[in-house]
């Protein structure tokens, strides 16, 4: 190494004001294209702040003072979608300063698991939610808010609970597909119209904990309880797309990266690809060359777990964490 | 009398009297040509009866009287070196044997630089070039031996053989190459070929031959040391002439079964070097070794027994000769037997040189692996019996590469002899040499049997790394495919990430007693762990609050048991012992040095009083060595990461002031070592006295002087160790006289790790007393020790032991040179 490595990186600025742990962040653009970060803390507030005046807009109070642990909105327009412990998906309406529930789905399941969705036409939604059973997840459309499909593991296969979900579509396939990651520590691969599992890997020991894919590389990393990434690609892709009862399913190659500390609670990719983020149990935001999975940075700001992170399309990177601060960092800007 | 015999002496007597009397060119060449006649070569041969009485009775005198009338003028007696021709062709067509038996003579008779005897040197290169040689041994394999000839053999044998010697003797620097051993022996390798091809055409037409006389050359040559040249010829064409050819090969074994008793060992040393593998051994050699037994002697007891000077390949071909035929086997059984007893015996652990162990324990591997099941079994009670014995006595040895042999040899044994049973298993690390020993053991293919034995390995190491490659080859392949287009300006910069430690939760201990607490009642293992790695650091800190609690400390540290895994636990309790010490040495040391003949400890525990009291010796008597070593092995664990950007600021400033700053000289940079009070003056007596006081005096868990001998070397090398960090201090005296009761009283111990601790321990009390006290006070002690030095620098077996040994001895003799400029005057 000739040139000394620059010293950890501080962040751009810090969101204080929460008072509770936070455990969901989400940027956006409100109006007048001006950037919004948007937080969902421990006692069932989701804050909308302004990444201008770096000040809280509002907070918005419908998920009865329990914790909110996923936050969307909705491409071209402004409809968030949230989603707390008590069992409601809340879907507001926030234009022209409005801040009311339009709608809410009411959950089946208690776990842990943060929905997914994938938009299928300009007013059509797709979003994946943890089903009745235990093991269920449950696809549904929205606005109209019906069952898409119901995806059950066969009878054997003791997957346990679903802990994450990624709903997906190949750019050149109508169908779409559901990456699940379980309680025991697999991947599945779902079709969604056929209701079929496309294939499974089990790429940890512990429950996995959150997922980021990549789709045009059809390559994804997932974190979990354990001391390690695993960063996994999908081959045989185009096997998938050839259609349900395709005799070959898709095989995986996986890998692991070892870690300093064990349990990672969320992993994202950055929209360009670029680099990805995990947020640690241990405090710790960690920084990840994606291509090469070569670790660029240690976050050590926060002072408690770091629950959640999130990148916007400029490149900024927010995280939220249990010590009540959401930090956002600007770092190895996109060209 | 015959009247051939008187005619042809009538004209030999004229002829000899014309050639020492005459001066007339033209006569002396009649003459010459008219004796040709006798050799046969010319136009108008002699009768046949008249040659062979010519060339039996006459031909030798013919010789040295021509030999005795050359000189420069007589051969210039005829014009263009006519004559010159002439002579020689009587040397190099005559009957060899007495032609080269009569150069000989007249150059080992010839004054030492003269014209003479460079012509005769010469006309012996030319004999040589010509290939009479061959003609000279050939001579001596048909004939019959009667009392004369045996005498002619021996006189030529000698000759032969000598050749290189006796000429170098005379001609000195005027040696000619062609005399060279190096040259010689080659040639004498091509012409024993020349004439065992002979011998062999004979042998086809039916003739009686001998290969006897060439064996005694085979054999003179070997015993001169000339293995290398002669066989280095031989062998090559030998492999390639026996190939599938029996009547060479029963004219080779022969050879070798002529070979005198006393060069035989010599011969079969050459040729199990010389020969590329078992194959071509048993070829060359046949069934010799049942045959012979002093081939039998020097193949299975000496070679492997008494000799340990062939390398691994050599071993090997020996071995693999003895397994290769079913005749030879049991010899092979035989030699493993006692091999592997020679292998266990602790008297040959002891006195043997490792060298040496290293080779039998390589043969025993090696019989392993060509030994079948079968055989195997048939002995194996006997053979488990003296590898468990030898096991046994191997680890109890304090030499860890005796130790090491003996698990590697005994694991692969062990799964060698009892395959189905339970194996051996030892941890130790792997060395060149362990690795070696393990290579030798894949078992070679029993000669009848199909040859697969060594293929079950293979496939085990061969599946694995395809798996591995469909693992990791996959993102890899869809990697480079996407990516083109995407990454191509990616080289991003990492941040420091030097901050990226295992997160703690508990909170380290901040005082020593917080420490101590944490220690001894905490439940709580974080905490437990990170005491532990605080308190070096908090002791040095803090000596005085330290010392308050010391005592305990030690007691605490010395019981710790290592109850979850902490990286380098070792390392840590050890330092924070030696920081305890170094704070409080007195009282600490003396307890350490006491608990050390105390009752219940473990091995482990009094080898870490030792090493603790040694590295805190070292760090009293050079303060800051060690614990600059520790800091900056280990920052401490609060330390920020915005710390590191400290360094480079500070550079830059450095840098620019030196920019900046124009000096006119420069003293030597980093001498600043500060000179402070040895430390150690005040205490060396807490740690030395205690550690001496109790060694033969055995408790129940704890006997020096009996099992515990590896313990025994350890207390020797620590306190030499101590001896010679005590040097410039007051009780330096007195410890060294102690010292050196404590050597004389354990000089002849059986171990040589302790003799190595008590050679060294010595050198220190060389090193550290000073040289008029050692003198005043101890003369007697330092005259025995001397004798004692260099006896063990002779005679002893362990090469360690006579090394240290020698290097005491140039101490003393240092030490007097010292000395005697001063009382001289």
């Amino acid at each position: 190494m000739a040139a000394p490595s620059p010293p950890p990186p501080d962040p751009q600025f810090v969101l204080r004001g929460a008072h509770s742990a936070v455990h969901a962040v989400h940027f956006c653009d409100g109006a007048e294209g001006r950037p919004l970060l948007l937080s969902g803390s421990l006692r069932g507030l989701v804050h909308v702040w302004s990444l201008e005046t770096r000040r809280p807009l509002t907070a918005l109070d419908g998920h009865r003072g329990q914790c909110v642990t996923w936050l969307h909105t909705l491409p071209r327009g402004s409809q968030l979608l949230s989603q707390g412990r008590d069992l409601q998906l809340c879907m507001w309406d926030l234009a022209e300063g409005r801040n009311a529930v339009v709608d809410a789905v009411r959950l089946e399941s208690m776990g842990f698991c943060r929905a997914s969705v994938l938009a299928e036409g300009p007013q059509r939604w797709m979003v994946a939610v943890p089903g009745r059973g235990n093991d269920e997840v449950q696809v549904l459309e929205l606005p109209s808010k019906t069952s898409v499909s119901c995806l059950k593991p066969e009878a054997g296969a003791r997957l346990g609970m679903p802990m994450c979900l990624q709903l997906w579509q190949a750019e050149s396939s109508s169908r779409p597909l559901l990456l699940a990651g379980y309680e025991d520590g697999s991947l599945a691969l779902w079709d969604v119209s056929t209701r079929k599992v496309c294939s499974r890997i089990a790429c940890h020991s512990e429950p996995v904990m959150g997922l980021a894919l990549d789709p045009r590389r059809a390559r994804g990393v997932s974190g979990s309880a354990e001391k390690a990434l695993a960063v996994w690609s999908l081959e045989g892709q185009q096997a998938l797309q050839r259609g349900p009862g395709s005799p070959s399913p898709g095989r995986w190659a996986s890998t692991h990266l070892g870690l300093t500390n064990p349990g990672i609670a969320d992993v994202k990719i950055r929209p360009d690809s670029k680099i990805l983020a995990t947020a640690g149990w241990d405090h710790r935001v960690r920084v990840f060359q994606w291509r090469t999975m070569r670790p660029l940075a240690m976050l050590a700001f926060h002072s408690a777990t770091v629950h959640c992170v999130a990148f916007d399309t400029a490149g900024l990177l927010a995280a939220g964490s249990g010590d009540q601060r959401i930090s956002v960092w600007s770092l190895y800007p996109p060209t | 009398m015959d009247p051939v015999a008187s005619a042809v002496r009538l004209e030999v007597q004229e002829a000899v009297h014309i050639l020492s009397s005459s001066e007339d060119g033209g006569h002396i060449v009649s003459t010459l040509q008219s004796l040709r006649r006798y050799l046969g070569e010319t136009e108008t041969q002699a009768p046949l009866g008249e040659q062979e009485e010519f060339s039996r009775t006459h031909f030798s005198t013919v010789l040295r009287c021509v030999v005795g009338k050359l000189s420069p003028d007589w051969l210039d007696l005829l014009p263009d070196g006519q004559l010159k021709e002439l002579w020689a062709s009587f040397f190099l067509e005559g009957p060899a044997d007495q032609a080269f038996l009569v150069l000989m003579e007249s150059i080992e008779g010839a004054a030492s630089p003269s014209f003479r005897l460079m012509k005769m040197a010469q006309l012996l290169a030319r004999f040589l070039s010509t290939g009479r040689m061959a003609a000279v041994m050939e001579g001596q394999c048909g004939q019959q031996a009667g009392p004369a000839s045996r005498l002619l053999q021996e006189t030529l044998l000698t000759r032969v053989v000598g050749l290189p010697d006796r000429l170098g003797n005379r001609l000195q620097r005027e040696m000619l190459a062609a005399f060279f051993p190096q040259n010689y022996f080659p040639l004498l390798g091509e012409e024993v070929l020349r004439v065992l091809q002979a011998v062999v055409d004979s042998l086809r037409g039916g003739l009686d031959c001998s290969v006897s006389f060439l064996s005694q050359v085979l054999g003179k040559a070997c015993v001169h040391g000339r293995q290398k040249e002669i066989l280095g010829v031989l062998v090559p064409r030998l492999m390639v002439l026996t190939q599938g050819n029996c009547l060479w090969q029963r004219v080779c074994w022969r050879l070798v079964e002529c070979v005198p008793d006393q060069a035989m060992e010599a011969v079969l040393k050459g040729l199990v070097e010389a020969a590329p593998g078992p194959e071509v051994l048993s070829r060359l050699l046949g069934n010799l070794v049942t045959k012979s037994k002093k081939a039998q002697f020097v193949m299975t007891r000496k070679l492997l027994f008494l000799q340990y000077s062939c390398s691994t390949p050599v071993l090997q071909s020996l071995l693999g000769y003895l397994a290769m035929d079913s005749q030879r086997r049991p010899l092979l059984v035989q030699a493993l037997k006692e091999l592997l007893e020679t292998w266990g015996s602790s008297s040959a652990i002891r006195h043997a040189p490792l060298e040496q162990q290293r080779y039998v324990s390589k043969a025993v591997l090696i019989c392993l692996a060509h030994l079948g099941e079968a055989e195997l079994r048939a002995c194996r009670d006997e053979l488990l019996a003296s590898l468990m014995d030898g096991v046994k006595n191997r680890l109890d040895s304090s030499l860890p590469p005796v130790r090491r042999l003996g698990m590697t040899v005994a694991e692969v044994a062990s799964a060698r002899l009892h395959p189905e049973g339970p194996s051996l298993k030892f941890q130790y690390e792997e060395d060149e040499l362990t690795r070696e020993i393990l290579a030798l053991a894949a078992p070679w293919p029993v000669p009848d049997g199909p040859s697969e034995a060594g293929l079950p390995v293979a496939p085990v190491g061969g599946e694995s790394p395809d798996q591995e490659t469909v693992d990791g080859g996959g993102p890899q392949a869809g990697r480079e495919g996407s990516d083109s287009e995407l990454d191509s300006d990616d080289e991003l910069v990492p941040y420091d990430m030097s901050g990226d430690r295992e997160q703690r939760n508990s909170k380290t201990p901040a005082y020593v007693r917080d420490c101590l607490e944490a220690l001894t009642a905490s439940e709580n293992w974080e905490r437990w762990e990170a005491a532990l790695q605080a308190l070096e650091g908090l002791v040095l800190k803090s000596p005085a609050a330290t010392r308050e609690v010391s005592l305990e400390l030690a007691k605490v540290l010395l019981h710790l048991e290592e109850k979850t895994v902490v990286a380098g636990f070792e390392g840590l309790r050890q330092r924070a012992l030696v920081a305890v010490t170094v704070t409080d040495p007195a009282r600490v040391a003396e307890y350490l040095a006491v608990q050390f003949y105390a009752l219940n400890y473990s091995l482990r525990q009094r080898m870490d009083i030792l090493d603790v009291l040694v590295l805190a010796a070292q760090e009293l008597s050079r303060p800051g060595c060690l614990r600059r070593a520790a800091q900056q092995g280990s920052p401490g664990p609060g330390s920020q990461p915005s710390v590191a950007a400290v360094p480079a600021w500070q550079a830059v400033v450095e840098e620019r002031v030196r920019r900046k700053t124009r000096r006119f000289c420069k003293g030597s940079a980093g001498w600043a070592a500060a000179a402070g009070p040895n430390e150690f003056n005040a205490v060396a007596g807490y740690f030395f006295f205690p550690l001496l006081q109790r060694f033969d005096r055995p408790v129940v868990t704890f006997d020096l002087l009996g099992d515990d001998q590896l313990l025994l070397g350890r207390l020797a090398h620590a306190l030499g160790a101590l001896m010679y960090l005590a040097v410039n201090t007051v009780v330096a005296v007195s410890m060294g006289k102690a010292l050196l009761e404590f050597v004389w009283a354990l000089r002849f111990h059986r171990d040589a790790y302790v003799r190595r601790g008590l050679l060294s321990a010595i050198s220190s009390v060389l090193l550290s007393v000073p040289a008029e006290r050692l003198l005043a006070d101890l003369p007697d002690e330092l005259l025995e020790a001397r004798s004692w030095l260099a006896d063990v620098a002779e005679q002893d077996a362990d090469e360690d032991c006579r090394l240290l040994a020698v290097k005491a001895l140039l101490l003393l003799e240092k030490l007097r040179d010292r000395l005697l400029p001063l009382s001289s005057p």
